[in-house]
This record gives C-alpha cells, structure tokens and sequence, in this order.
C-alpha cells in the first residue's frame, strides 16, 4: 500500500533499509546467540544520523516527527529488534529531557544523543513497579546542592551500555505518584552501578540489567522539570515511545512474512510448492492483512499524534497493542508455515518468534495498554 | 588536503546482458549502481578527510545521467561533485577517457592526491586509474589494500601483492587505485542525502576542459571492440558417488560412448 511518504521520509526508510540489509541481517544470528550489544551497528547508524532523528534541531537533531521514528524503527525490526531496542531505548532515555528539561539539561545532553556519542537509558521499572508506576521504591532525598539515590531499578534496556540514564525516584513518598521526581544519572557517578546483563528468551542483542543507587550524589540541576512531575513525564514519555514500538512489531511481522512465504514457494510436498495448497494460503494471507492494518493504524497514530500531541494516549496504546499482538500472532504461525524447518535454530524464524513476546510486555503490557484505552473511552463517554 | 576521488556509473552485474546485435552491454532496463570499487575510493577519501582535513571532490566522465552516483558520493560525505558530459565523449575506450578525466583535473585546479577504483565491473580493464596518473605526470601505485598513516606532507600505505603486500611511502601529489580490502563504504547519512539532494553538480563540457576533438570519443579511441561474446557455457558435470570402485565404473560407463 501506498502510504504517500514524503520525499525526506523515504530517505529514512531508505537509509535504515540499507542498514537492515547490509549489517543487520547478516548479524543477527550471532548477536542473538552471544548475547552481544550492536556496538558497531549503532555507531553505524550514528553516522547515518539517525539518532538525530527525535532530536529538535535546535540541539543538533533533525526535529523529526513521530512517523520519521516509526518508519526507522520499523525498517529495523525487520531485521532484528533486539538492535531495534536498543537504538529505541536510547530515544526512550532522552525523552523525559526533551519533554520536561530544563534549557540547561537539553543543551548539555541533547546534542551528543543526536550524534549518537552518547547512547541513553529510561529506568523506571523496580522488583515491585512496573505497571504499577506507584510502587516505585528508590528514593531521591535533597542534601544542600544535592540529590542521594538510593535503590535499584531492574531490567533496564541499555543498563550497563548507555551514558546518561533518566530515572524515577520518589521524593515525597507519602505523597504517592505525585511524589515521584525523574532525574539524569550519569555512567560514573559515586554510588551508581549497573548490575550484570540478563539473559534473555529473546532481543539478545539488546542490553538489559539491574541500575543499582547507593548514596548516589548527584548536582540538584539534574532534577528533570519540577519536583513532583516525574510521574506526568513518565507517562508522557511512554505515549510518545510507544508507536515505536508499534512500529517494531509491523517490522518484524514483516520480516517473518517475507520469510515465510519464500519458504512456502521454494517448499515441495505432495508435487507441488506449499504455497499452492489452499490452508498455507490462507495462513499467509491472514498473516498479510493483519500485518497491512497494524502497519495502518501505527501510521495512522503516529500522524494523529504529530498533528494533536497533546491526544496522544488512547492512539498511542491502539497501536501498540494491534501491532505488537498481531508481530506475535505472524512471527508464530511464520514458525508452522516452516514446520519443522520453522523450529529449528538454524533458521531466522524461531529467533522472531522468541524476539515478539517481549512486544507484548515493555513499555506497558498489552494488558495495561487496554486498560488506557478503556479509561480513554470511560472519559469520552462521560461527556 | 585536496582530494579527488574518480567515480563510474556502471551496470548492476546481477542483471547485465549482452545485446546480441550490437555485441555491447544493453544497458536498458538495467539498474546503474556507483562502481563497487569506486565506493571504496570514495571511503577512502571521505575518511582520510575527516582525518586530516580538507576537502573530497568526486568526478565522473558519463552521460547526464551519471550525475545520479555523483549525488550518491555526496551522501556519503564528498564535498563537490564534477561531471564530464558531453556527447562528443561518448565510444570513449580507456586511452581516451584517461584524457579527458586528465584534461577536466587539470581545469577543476589544484590536486594532491587522486584515489579510484582498481577497476570498474564492466570493462574490467583496470587502466583508466594508471593512465590518468601517467597523462598528469605524476606518480601512482595501484591495488592499495590500506593506508597506515596520512599527513600534509607524507602517506604510507600497503599495496596487495600476489605472496602479501608492499609498504610504500609518497610525498604527494600522487594517485592510487584501491581494492575492497581498504575499508568498508558507509551509508549514507539523513544529512548528506538532504545535501546531496540540493547540491549542485557542474557539468563540464569538451569546450570547458579544452579537449582536443581527436583525442576523445571514438575518434580519440585506438582500441576498436572486433567481437563481444558470451563464453559458451561449459559441459554438463556430474558428480560420481559410491565407494571407489562404484566410482570407476560409473566413469568407464560414461566413458564408453567417447571410445574409438
């Protein structure tokens, strides 16, 4: 389908395909079987300016909009969003300055994001606070000209990898979400550590680990917007991350379709190529159409939500539930479509299927994405 | 440092044909890519400026539809682009397209260095880089598989040998012709294509480098193409299995029928 891309748009199509093509795909079996960061692809990619994407130009960026992002994230889920991840998780990182910073904490690390000599992280999640932002434990306490964390973040994408990690504390507990404050760390600050990596079912290529506060100091201008807002920016930031995402899950769906149907037209039994009998058909052309309407309504969303940002959330949880549920549903039945070859390791196709799985969890289960959408539509019906 | 990288427009090998008629390449229909050793040249340049500064001038001699690659250079990081059009140019063989790229150099100023490829895909004939050199008057060294060190004054750099490679030093000016070894091309970047999407490329044309009409094209061309053919495609080949004594008389049997 033509989705009438603007000239500057293909270009980033264009570059993040080459990109996919030419280092992604013929890497990721063994990023995904070391458990190794992308080092090399995401300096790459650096080159190629496409951490500047997000970036407002005023900081060295390119002033992108949500759909550039979609498009490049979604080229590279094609190939692998384990490195999909983490180049996303570097945007997620900056987000939370970008939205509610002060001038000063742009200008000091907007600039090196968008060349990608920086990579960055976003930890909010704790043993007993994910979806339930509320439960956040690590604590910021004021001292002079001071913050002092104390706490552990747990399964944070680019632990141990990034440079400038944006982080949730509370700092006024009693206060509840309204007592939650977001700050930047930096790699090297006394008392902060990241924990060793996780080993994961799927996104090897992607770093994950515990980040560890331990009377961590740090400069009080590094208290991202007002004290007390942490918990708004978190939630702002997770409404413009998501159709990534999204975009993500049309990337890989796409992927496994491509494979998949090359499989069930080189693939004889019975005489004849697979692809010819009639239930594979319609395996891919559910697989297709699926495929076609979350691509549809991801960049339908990202345009909504580049003409209306502040109408962002009800779209933006659509769109991350239809795609990454429908990446899950066209990565698994790409595996029967192969069979036994589908199985093996050998081959890309169990890699996707493992890698879509944790579509369905981050930046939100699926579960509290519905929940959005449903309390969006609670509202709306109020009226 | 003033670096001039020469690039072709070539066809993508994956789908050349010959046109039967005409014994020449049928390039209609064909996809034109940047000679794949020209990207190389051009990673060369654009990496040795960033290194030591200066500027990456690419120049192609083709028609105007090679202004395509050059555009492509200046994504990747080349400053200005040259093309060498002109319809008089055209039937142009290796002598005579050594001229003409010598003469538009000579007319675009001052050089120190001078990188292409080892050879372009489709004549493969890997003349073009040493001919240049030689009508400029200046020295080259081809096959480079690396540059150890670069400075305004000096390079050193090991040309790939049959039984390994030689490290040689030059002052400049110089010119060099590169083999993949070298490096790897990069990808474009967002902002070089934005920039190579305004740029501007100059045309030059036979009058602009003041070209000797006999010296290019066909007439400046000695080297005249008698026959292109296609290499008949070799015998069927079989492979024989079993032990070895399965193995020789499958062969005998196949043998017999040959048998006098």
């Amino acid at each position: 389908m033509d989705h009438f891309l603007t000239e500057e748009q293909q270009m980033i199509v264009d570059i993040a395909r080459q990109i996919t093509d030419e280092r992604i795909i013929p890497q990721r079996a063994e990023l995904d079987e070391k458990h190794e960061f992308p080092r090399a692809i995401l300096e790459e990619m650096a080159q190629a300016d496409m951490f500047a994407i997000p970036i407002p130009e005023a900081y060295g960026g390119f002033g992108g909009s949500c759909l550039d992002i979609v498009l490049a994230l979604e080229e590279l889920g094609r190939g692998c969003i384990g490195v999909g991840t983490a180049f996303a998780a570097s945007s997620l990182g900056i987000y939370p300055i970008m939205i509610s910073g002060s001038e000063e904490l742009k200008q000091t690390y907007l600039p090196d994001i968008a060349t990608g000599s920086k990579f960055a992280a976003f930890g909010l999640t704790e043993a007993n606070a994910g979806s339930d932002a509320s439960g956040i434990q690590t604590t910021a306490i004021q001292d002079g000209d001071e913050w002092v964390l104390n706490g552990t973040k747990q399964w944070i994408t680019n632990g141990g990898e990034a440079q400038v990690y944006t982080i949730v504390a509370m700092t006024d507990k009693h206060k509840g979400a309204r007592g939650a404050s977001m700050f930047v760390v930096e790699e090297g600050d006394a008392g902060f550590s990241c924990g060793p990596k996780e080993i994961k079912m799927g996104i090897r290529a992607s770093s994950t680990t515990e980040l560890i506060f331990k009377d961590c100091r740090i400069p009080k201008d590094r208290l991202i917007g007002r004290r007390g807002t942490g918990f708004i920016t978190v939630m702002k930031t997770l409404d413009s991350s998501r159709p990534g995402i999204a975009a993500l899950g049309v990337g890989l769906a796409q992927g496994a379709l491509d494979m998949a149907a090359t499989y069930a037209k080189q693939r004889e039994q019975f005489g004849r190529p697979i692809i010819g009998f009639q239930a594979v058909q319609h395996m891919l052309a559910d697989m297709a159409t699926e495929l076609e309407a979350a691509r549809t309504l991801t960049y339908a969303a990202a345009r909504h939500i580049d003409a209306h940002p502040r109408d962002m959330s009800k779209v933006s949880s659509m769109c991350k539930v239809f795609a990454t549920d429908t990446a899950m549903k066209v990565t698994t039945d790409a595996v029967q479509v192969m069979g036994g070859y589908g199985y093996m390791c050998e081959y890309p196709a169990e890699k996707m299927m493992r890698d879509a799985k944790i579509l369905q969890i981050y930046e939100g289960t699926n579960q509290v994405q519905r929940n959005v959408i449903g309390q969006e539509l609670n509202k709306e019906y109020n009226r | 440092m003033k670096i001039i990288v020469c690039i072709k427009q070539v066809p993508d090998a994956r789908e050349v044909r010959l046109d039967p008629e005409t014994n020449t390449l049928a390039r209609e229909g064909v996809e034109s890519i940047m000679n794949p050793y020209d990207q190389h040249a051009l990673e060369a340049g654009v990496s040795l400026k960033e290194r030591c500064g200066g500027e990456v001038t690419v120049i192609s001699m083709g028609p105007p539809q090679a202004e395509a690659v050059l555009r492509q250079a200046i994504s990747c990081g080349a400053d200005q682009a040259l093309l060498v059009s002109d319809r008089s140019f055209a039937g142009a063989d290796t002598w005579a397209t050594s001229y003409t790229l010598a003469q538009a150099i000579t007319h675009a100023g001052e050089f120190d260095l001078i990188i292409c490829g080892k050879q372009a895909i489709d004549g493969d004939t890997a003349q073009v880089g040493p001919g240049l050199a030689m009508r400029l008057g200046i020295p080259y060294a081809t096959c480079i598989q690396k540059i150890r060190s670069a400075d305004e004054e000096t390079i050193v750099f090991e040309r790939m040998m049959d039984d390994g490679y030689d490290v040689l030093q030059s002052g400049y000016p110089l010119l060099m012709t590169v083999v993949k070894d070298i490096n790897e091309p990069r990808v474009p970047s967002l902002r070089g294509k934005m920039k190579a999407k305004k740029a501007e490329i100059k045309i030059l044309s036979a009058e602009d480098i003041e070209a000797d009409p006999a010296c290019i094209g066909l007439p400046g061309s000695p080297t005249q193409v008698v026959k292109v053919f296609p290499p008949e495609p070799r015998g069927a080949r079989a492979i024989l299995t079993g032990d070895i004594d399965e193995q020789v008389e499958q062969l005998v049997e196949k043998l017999k029928p040959y048998l006098v």
